[in-house]
């Protein structure tokens, strides 16, 4: 049978019942099924995933985990890093709890063999990060997102009730009687509907960062799962909080780890100064010897609009693939940078023919993570009944306006497990779901997507839409926003989402492995999150965090107007209505964010003191 | 990185298959322009983008970690995305296929379906002390590993006892081995060098209590001894893992045990 016209009303759909359905096997969808099957070992659990569990790109995190185990270290002051480095829109209820179960996980993680850097004594060793008072990152060289992806996939393989829906790309959720209760997948292998029947439904599906040209993301980071959510009425929070890493590699956008400066490398301009000085993250450290929270291990939001202030001033080096400053790495020699940073090094290499040892890699600010997501409690619970959410698809105040290096990865083990810890009891007190009346909406959802087969060719091609759009997202809600490139981004996205709906599908015969398919459908999810960005962007007349406007009236934080979360649910004419939500604050009044010098001449800064935050660097 | 900036051309020689359309593989050449930093990913994209939307392949992180588009560039398993065009461009001409002694299932993507299952099926996680007990009691071992994690605390693993196992535990499964070994090409039922490595991975670590079980898979007949030493799956591993190093180390290892067994050692 091919997807073709005539094929329509014949649909083969098989149905398949469990109890808790996990979308995305990263991070957070493999913690969550390992928690879920050892909580309820009779419990049916379909891990499903649109690609291989150890291809999701938890895999490509690399600078590690942050967890207090350090002496000297205390969870108040990774409590505090973690809402300073939010601009204080985090919900401090969730991050006192994120910090509470951080070390937990990552020794469970310890136990279940994941090969973490050791110091000479055998105790793990953790090293510094961007924005920590205390060394607290625990970490595997620098392919820490590899080894937990990896141990936590191997770990799953034993659990008899984990089963698995390898490269099974999820259409839609399907609803009965408003209560979803179903997944209609697509199965590469065969082509065939599949829809999982269920009585809970974790989304861990990751982030967005594809709505953007240059990213440290891999191309299956969609958005997916927020889009989905958001369909069904599902609010999104705080997504014009987008962070660009400061260190991706021109072109390829490729990640070069924040832990590269933890370890003592140096941010140079085209003439070789440190330019972070002038932004107030100084005064200059000593070559070899980073302080915590100073220079390049200021947070990552700061360092970005850095190189955006050099760049308008000319003093970034031109290149054939644009502006780039030097993340010099010489000094650490060759015998550390094998040790510590194995794959920056062969990174470098590879994809802008760059020796680490012998000459400094060009970077430059690239996207690399959506703060804002599926709206949760504390407990990962959506606003809808039965439905989770985890891990960077979702969004349950953990970060505020800017994430802290390191606690992503910490967020899907400790949020990855509740999360399965949450669908065992939801399940235990639900009934079985309503099998004929969901196939019959999944048939009915396979039947609007086989429709996109019958649309006449007007020209307009996937790969031309992505593009246009990531060029957008970059010029008018990258590092600095304002008011009237925000408004033509909405319109320019209104016009790329009717644009979308005339794509015709060319490969009308294929039913195995049609990417075409599944991209046009990823690309729809994608649209839907840019929309939300841009419109949670513009309602957010302040700057905050990663979230910077350049307009008259907004270059200041605004706490009397703007200490809320953003939050967007999909209205009947096509576009997201912004609403506010309050931040919720337990024991960190608002203040200043202090790094560099200041920190030791100005440390004990008062809450009225924050309006003079930014004078300095803004003109 | 700057070098090389006047846009060049090559063909891509693909071998492509429709199951719903075609009755066998068969090559088609797309003619790209290529600049100097474009890897065969990069090239492959462009082809999909422009001239041939329905060509299939798995790809993903871009940074040869995630091990998704791994195919056979003229004639040798690698990466796609770790490959450079501007290493093949002297004759002009590249030629990309489906990863060697996996069945096609169209285009470029391959059925890994039986090197997932091997991986799988060498018990790869640490089995803890008590489970490792409880194991022994079973004909069919499935240790949960289910340790309290409140009470938990971290293993000692000084970087000594790290490195014994460290290198064998950057396997991306790719499947780049598997394509490369004649023994796989021959005989579907050898284990295969990514299964192997992982075995003996856990098998060094310090932290496992799964020896007699690991011992066990390894002296089996579809284990280490199909091994012919021939060391080609070495070679092609983008990772620079050494399957055929872990085999031999467990060749070694495995005829210990089988000695230490024979003489009633417990």
């Amino acid at each position: 049978m091919a997807h073709g016209t005539r094929s329509r009303g014949r649909i083969e759909l098989e149905v398949i019942e469990t109890d808790i359905a996990i979308i995305g096997a990263g991070g957070a969808g493999l913690r969550a099924a390992i928690a879920a099957a050892q909580k309820a070992p009779q419990m049916k659990i379909a891990l499903i995933s649109k690609v291989y569990p150890m291809r999701s790109h938890t895999v490509a995190a690399e600078g590690g985990a942050a967890g207090v185990v350090a002496s000297g270290d205390t969870l108040d002051n990774h409590f505090e890093d973690t809402v300073a480095g939010g601009d204080w829109l985090c919900d401090q209820d969730v991050v006192e709890d994120f910090v509470a179960h951080a070390t937990q996980e990552l020794i469970w993680l310890e136990n279940m063999g994941c090969p973490w850097s050791r110091q000479a004594s055998g105790e793990v060793s953790v090293r510094k990060f961007g924005g920590m008072k205390v060394p607290r990152t625990w970490f595997a060289a620098d392919k820490s997102g590899f080894h937990i992806l990896h141990t936590l996939y191997e770990t799953s393989t034993q659990f008899d009730n984990i089963v698995r829906y390898d490269e099974h790309f999820v259409v839609d959720l399907v609803e009965d009687n408003s209560a979803i209760r179903g997944v209609l997948t697509y199965d590469l292998h065969n082509g065939h509907y599949r829809l999982i029947v269920c009585k809970a439904v974790v989304l861990c599906t990751g982030g967005a960062a594809q709505a953007y040209r240059d990213t440290t993301n891999a191309t299956i980071v969609t958005g997916d799962g927020m889009s989905i959510a958001y369909r069904h009425g599902i609010g999104l929070s705080d997504m014009e909080f987008v962070q660009y890493h400061p260190t991706g590699l021109p072109g390829c956008g490729l990640l070069i780890t924040e832990a590269a400066r933890g370890e003592g490398g140096i941010l140079v301009n085209k003439d070789g100064y440190r330019y972070l000085q002038d932004y107030g993250l100084g005064p200059e450290t000593p070559l070899g010897h980073p302080e915590n929270k100073t220079m390049e291990l200021g947070p990552r939001d700061r360092l970005s609009q850095a190189f955006w202030h050099e760049a308008k001033k000319g003093r970034t080096a031109k290149t054939a693939l644009g502006d780039v400053v030097y993340l010099d790495l010489r000094h650490l020699g060759r015998a550390k940078l094998d040790e510590r940073l194995p794959q920056i090094c062969e990174l470098a290499r590879s994809y802008v023919g760059v020796e680490p040892a012998v000459a400094p890699i060009p970077v430059r600010p690239v996207v690399h993570y959506t703060m804002g997501g599926i709206r949760t409690d504390i407990d990962t619970a959506t606003s809808h009944c039965g439905v989770f959410a985890a891990g960077e698809c979702a969004c349950n105040g953990l970060h505020g306006a800017n994430r802290l290096g390191s606690n992503s990865l910490t967020e899907t083990l400790v949020y990855g497990h509740r999360a399965g810890d949450m669908a065992v009891e939801f399940c235990r007190q639900t009934q079985a779901p309503n099998r004929s009346a969901l196939t019959k909406a999944a048939l009915s959802r396979a039947d609007a997507l086989m429709a996109q087969f019958d649309v006449a060719d007007q020209g307009q091609s996937c790969a031309q839409i992505r593009r246009e759009l990531g060029t957008l997202m970059e010029q008018h809600a990258g590092i600095y926003r304002h008011e009237t490139g925000l408004s033509q981004a909405v319109r320019e996205i209104a016009d790329l989402k009717s644009r979308y709906k005339a794509v015709d599908l060319k490969d009308k015969s294929g039913r195995v492995f049609n990417f075409e398919l599944m991209h046009w459908c990823e690309l729809g999810f994608t649209l839907d999150v840019a929309e939300c960005m841009v419109h949670a962007a513009l309602w957010r007349k302040e700057s905050r965090g990663s979230h910077q406007r350049i307009d008259a009236e907004c270059t200041q934080r605004d706490d009397d107007n703007f200490l809320c979360h953003s939050f967007a649910t999909p209205t009947p004419n096509g576009a997201p209505q912004i609403a506010s939500q309050p931040v919720r604050i337990t024991k960190s009044a608002p203040g200043r964010r202090v790094y560099g010098g200041e920190m030791h001449t100005n440390g004990k800064v008062q809450t009225e003191d924050y309006d003079e935050e930014h004078d300095d660097e803004r003109q | 990185m700057n070098d090389n900036r006047d846009e060049k051309k090559i063909v891509f020689k693909i071998l492509r298959y429709r199951p719903e359309t075609d009755d066998a593989p068969h090559f088609v050449e797309y003619e790209i322009a290529w600049r100097h930093e474009m890897s065969v990913l990069d090239g492959l994209n462009a082809i999909r983008d422009s001239q041939a939307p329905d060509l299939s392949y798995r790809s993903s992180c871009r940074m040869a970690v995630c091990g998704s588009c791994a195919v056979m560039i003229d004639g040798v398993a690698r990466l796609a995305c770790k490959t450079f065009i501007r290493d093949f461009a002297k004759r002009g001409i590249v030629a990309i296929e489906p990863l060697e002694n996996f069945p096609i299932e169209r285009d470029l993507v391959v059925d890994i379906e039986d090197m997932i299952a091997k991986l799988e099926s060498v018990h790869p996680f640490i089995v803890l002390q008590d489970a490792c007990k409880a194991e022994h009691a079973q004909a069919a071992p499935n240790a949960q590993a289910a340790p309290n994690a409140q009470a938990a605390k971290p293993n000692v693993q000084t970087p000594q006892q790290l490195e014994k196992y460290r290198q064998f535990a950057q396997c991306i499964h790719c499947g780049c081995c598997y394509a490369a070994c004649p023994q796989y090409k021959l005989n579907r039922t050898f284990l295969g060098p990514a299964a192997l490595t992982l075995l003996w991975r856990y098998r060094q670590d310090n932290r496992d209590a799964g020896v007699r079980l690991r011992s066990a898979i390894m002296g089996q007949d579809s284990a280490v001894w199909s091994c012919t030493s021939v060391g080609y799956c070495t070679e092609v591993c983008p990772k620079l893992v050494d399957p055929a190093a872990a085999i031999q180390l467990s060749k070694e290892q495995s005829a210990f045990d089988y000695i230490g067994f024979a003489l009633g050692r417990k």
